[in-house]
């Protein structure tokens, strides 16, 4: 993996929401990543670790509070020209969380799929639009007959194709899936992942996918980033993840998503967490996990722990794997 | 239980997939666009229907009215005053000329001329008179459905989709706008210049148009955080199209709404003037005009103040039904 | 084998701008004393709506029971009265919601509604609803229980706003504890904290459990037996190893291979059930599921499978257990974990 090309190189980024006076939350606080081109890393997270709130500063939703994103050799995460936002915007996508709100009711699928396309290159004639949007459905799986149709009319499941194809109608390289299962079922999950993947694989392209389903992420990312209250706590490949976590927070996180197996359910050695996460406008000082960690010291309340890379290309930031134990900086 | 299936024969048992065929997910129904599906379910509402079409009939009539005889809404005629309605072919439902004590008034003052609505204290016609008024209405209705549109949709939208500081300003200006009550403005414009068409329209500008305004800015700012929006900023849309394409058509709902119950607020407004002698100044007739007039001698003349609060009683009665015929009409939960 | 509650035959309709959809059609399933089923299904399959008509919380409005019985104890809960139930309600069956946010009053303190049940239902004085009440808010893990007593709602987490739910349900000691989808709005940590809650809970006082889900991890993690629903009627029904190991319905198959296991390494790809649930306005002729079932036959699309006889335990609703069907091998189930 680290003779990759880098796509994206995230450099302590952060993204605080100013509320009242003196009162901020720090939704992102420090996330430090790189993003290979032609990967699926995923984010996972319970509520409130930040996640979306990453996603959405990445594709400049949000503007950042400090930090650079360094995308294709360019920091994207402060000025720039009006050029360079174009194309940023056809380089790098999102897809929604919920179908329901994320297709406008009043345009047809042809028109939702198709803005990008108009806004991009507006000297295309309106057949050769109509063509695009064609083939777009064509590769989400959708009938070209339903071009003319009304989201309403869609289930859950085809509302979030057609998303896809408006993601994919600028062609990008990089697309940030922010909880795009959650809201579907089980069934239909497994179709839409399915997808996704198909995608990739046909138009190379790089995925960040962002949900809370370990076991989803697990299955389609080849590295996993784990999120706690605004900062990344642990990094590695997805079946590493899952064999040897280091960070408690991830071993409490794997311990409590329940398998469909009886046999390995009823054998299992749960690691319950106390208590709950702390606010985000007043984290805990140094390790923000340590409130709630079964394993927490003393040196956990005075310094946040260090990013480092414990294992080949599996990062964590835990005191527990901090030997040299000197408070400098 | 095994009796039920005895009579399956055996071949009935073979493998027949039809998993993959062609999906007929998507109903074959004509694909209905929001509003024409809006139209559907307005026309199943009765009161509303009706409601169109009587607004539309004294729209008609507002102009038509008048022209229907060869009286007009100021021309005296102390010799004919106050005579009873009389229309030629409908005596048996009333319209006798007869007053109150039944004597027809026609033959006693020797009159051969025919008034449908009867006439007032100067020998005016009420039809004619009525249907001017109506007409005066209606113009209230037009400007304050203007003013909504012009001045509240936009200053909403501006205050909804810039935000933060933006806002904040806006909305402490509509504030002031607010506590200022409507009739001490008017009384301010009337001492300034005349009552009249005039200071009703000054006074709406100024203060009409708020709710408008809050019901925009309410609906735009909980669009702007919509997924859809998000993504099409993601797209590079403008703020143009956003507004333009994403944030008005969807709250095009509720902007409607709002204007058909701006409407007989507004009319009601300039009646209630009119009324209490702020308002239009004779010979000018509005519908309020002439219930003031009429009121006074309501026991004894009671047509002077009927047809005129018949007519304004159903227009407002009318845009109330139709809007919220409307209001469940464009209702996104109720769609199917 | 003895059951406190039997649902049979459960038919149920909804009146809408539209017409009638049928939501219900023929729902059969029992509960153990002491015991914990699970009823798992996809949105549309009625899984709620049985729930609520067994506590007959369904707006009277527009909804018809046409037909079927709800066995409490032998006794058919759908002739009961209004009256008669707000009996039964929370004090010999209680229910969870999913959302804790709107299943507690936001303006009452969190103390009067759980006394609220027990002032209801049970002679206590005051002061004894007062004590009872701080020893359920102790009992549901909530520490400082008599601070706590006067809170709010939205001075709770979501986790805990939860807790206080289900001290909410069993404060009467049911007999029954039906939890809809309780752990769907939560964070998995919290979620594992809620079950156990649950699990321990039942342990005390002896309550079966009724489980809406559409986890299967939850399902394995709490149920003793299982439920399966599609298109408003239980398509299989089993002891949880036998759903699990030995299933014979193709929708089960299908929910099992669709779902990434987080404790297996290969990357097999998902295997998607293709196309979406029926409509349940129109009415379905033959097996709701035949549309997307991979293995349908003729019969499938014509005749309503019966519930078939597996084991004594065991029953699914498939034409593929006929004797004149032929011999299918589960794409899942079989391939039964070596760990013991």
């Amino acid at each position: 993996m680290n003779n990759q090309e880098k796509l994206i190189e995230i450099k302590d980024l952060k993204k605080h929401f100013h509320l009242k006076r003196h009162t901020t939350l720090q939704a992102v606080d420090g996330v430090t990543l790189d993003i290979y081109r032609g990967e699926t890393l995923g984010v996972v997270g319970e509520s409130g670790c930040g996640k979306s709130t990453l996603g959405r500063t990445l594709i400049r939703l949000y503007e950042p509070t400090a930090g650079e994103v360094v995308y294709n050799g360019k920091d994207v995460a402060n000025r720039l020209t009006k050029k360079e936002e174009r194309q940023f915007q056809k380089d790098v996508q999102m897809i929604f969380q919920d179908p329901y709100s994320s297709l406008n009711a009043r345009m047809t699928v042809s028109e939702i799929i198709s803005e990008g396309i108009r806004i991009h290159e507006p000297s295309l004639s309106r057949k050769e639009v109509e063509a695009r949007v064609h083939q777009l459905l064509d590769s989400v799986g959708l009938h070209k007959r339903f071009s003319n149709r009304y989201p309403h009319e869609f289930s859950g499941g085809q509302r979030q194709r057609i998303g896809i194809a408006r993601a994919l109608a600028v062609n990008p390289e990089f697309i940030i899936a922010d909880e795009p299962i959650a809201a579907l079922d089980v069934s239909i999950q497994a179709q839409i992942v399915n997808l996704l993947k198909e995608l990739q694989e046909e138009k190379g392209l790089t995925y960040l996918f962002i949900a809370h389903d370990l076991s989803m992420v697990k299955h389609i990312s080849d590295r996993v980033a784990v999120m706690y209250l605004g900062g990344v706590v642990e990094l590695s490949t997805s079946d590493d993840l899952y064999h040897d976590p280091l960070h408690p927070y991830t071993q409490a996180l794997l311990s409590a998503i329940p398998v469909a197996d009886p046999k390995i359910e009823r054998s299992r050695e749960r690691i319950i967490l106390e208590g709950t996460v702390p606010s985000p406008i007043d984290p805990p000082s140094g390790c923000r996990f340590r409130t709630r960690c079964p394993h927490a010291m003393d040196i956990c309340a005075q310094v946040a722990p260090q990013w480092k890379e414990q294992k080949p290309n599996h990062f964590v930031a835990c005191h527990l794997y901090n030997e040299d134990v000197e408070v400098d900086e | 239980m095994s009796e039920h299936r005895d009579h399956i024969s055996e071949d009935m048992f073979t493998p027949d997939p039809i998993v993959g065929k062609e999906e007929t997910q998507v109903s074959d129904t004509p694909q209905l666009s929001f509003w024409k599906d809006a139209w559907i379910r307005l026309r199943r509402n009765k009161g509303a229907v009706i409601s169109i079409v009587l607004l539309l009939f004294i729209t008609i009539m507002a102009f038509v009215g008048p022209m229907m005889n060869e009286y007009t809404y100021k021309d005296q005629q102390i010799a004919h005053s106050h005579l009873p309605p009389k229309v030629v072919g409908l005596e048996w439902i009333g319209f006798d000329g007869t007053d109150k004590n039944g004597v027809d008034v026609y033959k006693e003052k020797g009159i051969e001329d025919v008034y449908w609505f009867g006439t007032d204290q100067f020998g005016r016609d009420i039809w004619t008179r009525v249907w001017e008024g109506t007409k005066i209405s209606l113009y209230i209705a037009f400007l304050a459905a203007a003013l909504d549109l012009i001045i509240g949709v936009v200053y909403g939208g501006i205050s909804a989709f810039y935000g933060g500081r933006v806002d904040n300003v806006m909305q402490r200006i509509i504030e002031v706008l607010v506590g200022i009550p409507n009739l001490i403005l008017i009384v301010l414009f009337i001492l300034i210049l005349e009552p009249g068409i005039l200071s009703i329209t000054l006074a709406l500008v100024i203060t009409g148009w708020v709710n408008m305004a809050r019901v925009v800015r309410g609906e735009l700012l909980q669009l702007k955080g919509q997924e859809f929006v998000l993504a099409s900023r993601t797209l590079g849309s403008s703020d143009f199209k956003l507004i333009t394409k994403h944030l008005l058509p969807n709250a095009l709902g509720s902007i409607i709404v709002t204007l058909m119950f701006t409407i007989p607020t507004a009319i009601f407004f300039e009646a209630f003037l009119s009324f209490i002698g702020l308002g239009l100044q004779p010979p000018l007739a509005s519908l309020g005009v002439l219930i003031e007039d009429g009121y006074r001698t309501m026991q004894l003349l009671p047509y002077k103040m009927i047809y005129p609060a018949i007519v304004i009683s159903v227009i407002m009665i009318c845009f109330n039904v139709l809007a919220d015929g409307l209001r469940d009409a464009l209702d996104p939960k109720m769609r199917k | 084998m003895d059951e406190i509650l039997q649902v049979k035959d459960l038919d149920v309709s909804f009146k809408t701008y539209n017409g009638e959809t049928n939501v219900l059609r023929g729902v059969n399933f029992s509960v153990q004393k002491g015991g914990t089923l699970a009823i798992v299904g996809e949105s549309g399959s009625g899984k709620s709506v049985s729930a609520k008509t067994i506590m007959q919380l369904l707006p009277k409005q527009n909804s018809i029971v046409n037909n079927g019985e709800v066995l409490f104890e032998g006794e058919n809960l759908l002739t009961y009265n209004e009256r008669e139930m707000r009996k039964v309600r929370g004090s010999d069956i209680s229910m969870v919601f999913q959302d804790p946010m709107t299943s507690l009053n936001p303006t009452m303190s969190i103390g009067k509604q759980i006394m609220e049940g027990l002032l209801e239902h049970q002679n206590l004085s005051k002061k004894q609803a007062y004590d009872t009440a701080v020893g359920l808010i102790d009992l549901v893990g909530i520490s400082n229980p008599e601070s706590r007593m006067k809170e709010y709602p939205h001075q709770f987490s979501g986790g805990m706003r939860q807790r206080i739910v289900v001290a909410m349900a069993i404060a009467c000691k049911p007999r029954i504890l039906i939890a809809d989808e309780p752990t769907t709005a939560l964070d998995v940590t919290i979620q594992a904290q809620i079950l156990d809650l649950m699990k321990d809970l039942q342990n005390q006082l002896d309550t079966s459990i009724i489980i809406i889900t559409h986890d299967l991890g939850v399902v394995a993690n709490m149920a003793q037996r299982v439920a399966v629903m599609y298109a408003g009627r239980v398509v299989e029904i089993g002891t949880v190893d036998e759903l699990f190991y030995e299933s014979k319905h193709p929708y089960t198959w299908g929910l099992l291979s669709s779902m990434p296991k987080l404790h297996e390494d290969e990357r097999e790809p998902l295997v998607p059930i293709v196309g979406s649930p029926p409509d349940l306005e129109q009415p379905i002729q033959g097996c709701p599921f035949a549309p997307r079932c991979p293995y349908a036959m003729k019969v499938c699309h014509s005749h309503m499978p019966e519930d078939f006889s597996v084991s004594d335990t065991h029953a699914s609703a498939c034409w593929l257990l006929d004797e004149r069907a032929p011999e299918v091998k589960a794409p899942v189930g079989t391939e039964v974990n070596a760990n013991e």
